[in-house]
Formats: structure tokens, C-alpha cells, sequence
């Protein structure tokens, strides 16, 4: 007795495929993890806490625990919707290689089922037990990033994590929603500094990985417009960025805390950003740019830290609510 | 026709490997473990919304 899916290699190609999908799966429970992008869903999971408690008014802790347990999940969802849809590129750079469907160990359908049930879940759920205006800014995540950035801009254009980045940006929107049933004027500050922090984040990234992005045929902009204008945007969107990351302190929805927070880290976001545009090429520019990378990262947790911190201590409350 | 539907099969269909059977395991005890935690958040969820109104509810 051999198992089927040793057989399949000697079947004709046009019986292969309908014997695929009866194969057993392979997939194990790490697989199905990774299909939701855990490090992403990280980031995702904290900005929407800060939304989410910063917000004022009162949610009780176990709603405040649905209520991001369904973003969690809702992003994770996007993020399968993502790895289905992207899996021939994946396949082609060595960063993304090693996914669950280019290494096999998911199959394109089950990761389309995975995510079509989770983002079906999460938005319905958060709408039963939290509120319908929360859902629909998940539902409209979820599309928005699994659509219109990964099917649509993604391939298209070089602005694709420009556009797209506002999917990421959201969560902390959806938290605000989620604890006032409205948007705020402090949420869509919170939702401008994702937004404008992502290119800078990104094309760090993307500088280092230009050969692969060329290879799969991704048009970013390092691919498209050279590292030197990649490095030239960097710097321009971390000069907007470093404002926006201080405006809630200037317009006195957040704390001196977090304005000095804010300037010393947007300063610092500035500076490396010229540094990498100063270095030019080579070894001497993959340096800087990973050091802009790593650094942005940490940037937009201490700014939404230090959020938290004024709150849980008292310090400062963040906003009203519009509704 | 009743002859041949109650003869045996002769075809092994699908024989899973051991691999195979450890992974599906797995995947199966996931599953339970994340509706068992689905059950617990929609209980304390409806608990905490309704409150003690939980128990006023017209039949």
C-alpha cells in the first residue's frame, strides 16, 4: 500500500491535477500560522490597542479583548488572502520562498478557504459584539488590502505601498471605532502617522531587495526609479512624517510626554533618512537603509507607546469622539 | 446490482502515511481547541453585554 500522493508523479499530467485535490493534506499548524502573518498581525494587534484605549469613554476589558481578538484575526485573514494571491511571486524571492503554498505545504485553495472564513468571521463577530461601524472599517481593510493593494496596485504601480499602506494604517481606527462607535479627529491623526510612516519603512526594505523585487517583476520603486529617488522620497515623506507624528501633542490631544517622544524620534527618523540619502550606493547604502529600517520600527512602537503610558497613567486624555 | 454493492471494495482508496495522520492530528486538535475558545468568548461576551438581564428574557 503506497500512499497517493507518491502515485500521482506517474498519472498523465491532465488526470494530475484532478488527483491533487484529492491528496491528503500536508499542512501542519505552524503552516496555518504563518498564513496570517503573525509579525505583521503583531503590529496590526498593538496600534489597534492603542486606538482602542486611548479612545475615551469605557469599554469593558472582555468586549476590548473580542473586539481585537476579530482585528487579529481579520488581518491575519488578509494576510492569507495575500499569500494566495501572491504565491507565484512569493516563489520567486528568497524572503518569501519558504511560505507555506511555494514550499507546498499548503495548497492555493485550502489558503483561499482559510482566509475567505476568517475575514467572514472576524467582521460578522466584531459586528455582533462590538458595533457595525468597526466592522465595516475591517471589512473594508480586509478588501482593501487583499484587493486593491495585493491584486491591483501591487503589480501595477511603484505608489503600491503608498496607496496600499492605508490598510495598514486603519487598525488604529478601527480600535477608536470599536471603544466610541465613531471616528475621531485623534484617530485619523493616528491613521496619518501609519500612513506616512510606511513608504519610508518600506522602500528601506524594499532598497535592500531590489534584485528580487526586479526578478519577480514587482514595480517598486527602487525597481522602477533607482535607489537614488527612492532614497530622495524616503527623506521627503520622513520630513512630513516627523510633523504628523507630533501633531497630536501640537493640536493638545496628547501630553508633553509624548511631543518630546515625537520630536526626538522624528528628528531621528530625518536623520537617518539623510544619511541613507547621503551614502549614496553599495555596501555603504544597504547599511543606512537597513539601519532606517530597523529603526522605523522602532519609532512607531515608542510613539505609540508612549500614547499608552499617558494614559494608563493618567496623564493626559487623549480626545473627544465624533460620531 | 445488489451483488455488486455488497462486495468488498478492492481498491485501497486513500492510505494516509504516518506523516500524513500525525499532521491531520494536529490540525484536528487546533481546530477543537479554537472552537472550544470561540465557545468560551461568545458565552462571557453575551454575559458581560446582557448582564444579569440575561436571565429576564421573555421565553
Amino acid at each position: 500500500m503506497t500512499s497517493l500522493t507518491s502515485d500521482t508523479a506517474e498519472l498523465p499530467p491532465s488526470l494530475r491535477s484532478e488527483v491533487s485535490c484529492a491528496e491528503p493534506s500536508m499542512a501542519g499548524v505552524g503552516d496555518y500560522i504563518a498564513l496570517l502573518k503573525p509579525r505583521v498581525m503583531s503590529l496590526v494587534v498593538f496600534t489597534a490597542l492603542v486606538g482602542l484605549v486611548v479612545a475615551p469613554g469605557h469599554l469593558h476589558p472582555m468586549l476590548g479583548f473580542a473586539a481585537l481578538l476579530c482585528i487579529a484575526i481579520g488581518a491575519g485573514a488578509a494576510g492569507a488572502l495575500n499569500m494566495w494571491y501572491d504565491a507565484d511571486i512569493d516563489a520567486l524571492m528568497a524572503r518569501t520562498r519558504g511560505r507555506p503554498i511555494p514550499a507546498g505545504h499548503v495548497k492555493p485553495g485550502e489558503a483561499l478557504a482559510f482566509g475567505l472564513v476568517l475575514a467572514g468571521f472576524s467582521v460578522v463577530f466584531l459586528g455582533l459584539m462590538i458595533n457595525w461601524l468597526a466592522a465595516g472599517l475591517l471589512a473594508f481593510t480586509i478588501v482593501f488590502y487583499a484587493v486593491v493593494y495585493t491584486m491591483w496596485l501591487k503589480r501595477w504601480t511603484p505608489q503600491n505601498i503608498v496607496i496600499g499602506g492605508a490598510a495598514g494604517a486603519l487598525p488604529p481606527m478601527i480600535g477608536w471605532a470599536a471603544a466610541t462607535g465613531g471616528i475621531g479627529l485623534e484617530s485619523i491623526l493616528l491613521f496619518l502617522i501609519i500612513f506616512f510612516w510606511t513608504p519610508p519603512h518600506f522602500w528601506a526594505l524594499s532598497l535592500c531587495r531590489a534584485d528580487e523585487y526586479a526578478r519577480a517583476g514587482v514595480p517598486m520603486l527602487p525597481v522602477v526609479a533607482g535607489a537614488a529617488e527612492t532614497q530622495r522620497q524616503i527623506l521627503l515623506y520622513s520630513l512630513v512624517l516627523a510633523p504628523i507624528g507630533a501633531a497630536p501633542w501640537l493640536l493638545g490631544c496628547a501630553g508633553a510626554g509624548y511631543g518630546l517622544v515625537a520630536i526626538v524620534g522624528g528628528a531621528l527618523m530625518v536623520a537617518l533618512s539623510w544619511r541613507l540619502r547621503q551614502a549614496g550606493a553599495g555596501a555603504a547604502a544597504e547599511g543606512a537603509a537597513k539601519r532606517l529600517f530597523g529603526y522605523s520600527i522602532l519609532y512607531l512602537f515608542v510613539l505609540f507607546a508612549a500614547l499608552l503610558v499617558e494614559r494608563a497613567a493618567g496623564l493626559q486624555e487623549f480626545g473627544r469622539v465624533f460620531t | 446490482m445488489s451483488l455488486v454493492m455488497s462486495e468488498p471494495p478492492t481498491e485501497p482508496g486513500i492510505v494516509l502515511t504516518e506523516e500524513q495522520k500525525r499532521r491531520r492530528r494536529a490540525r484536528s486538535i487546533a481546530i477543537a481547541l479554537a472552537l472550544g475558545a470561540f465557545v468560551l468568548l461568545v458565552y462571557f461576551v453575551t454575559i458581560v453585554k446582557l448582564g444579569p438581564d440575561v436571565l429576564k428574557r421573555p421565553l
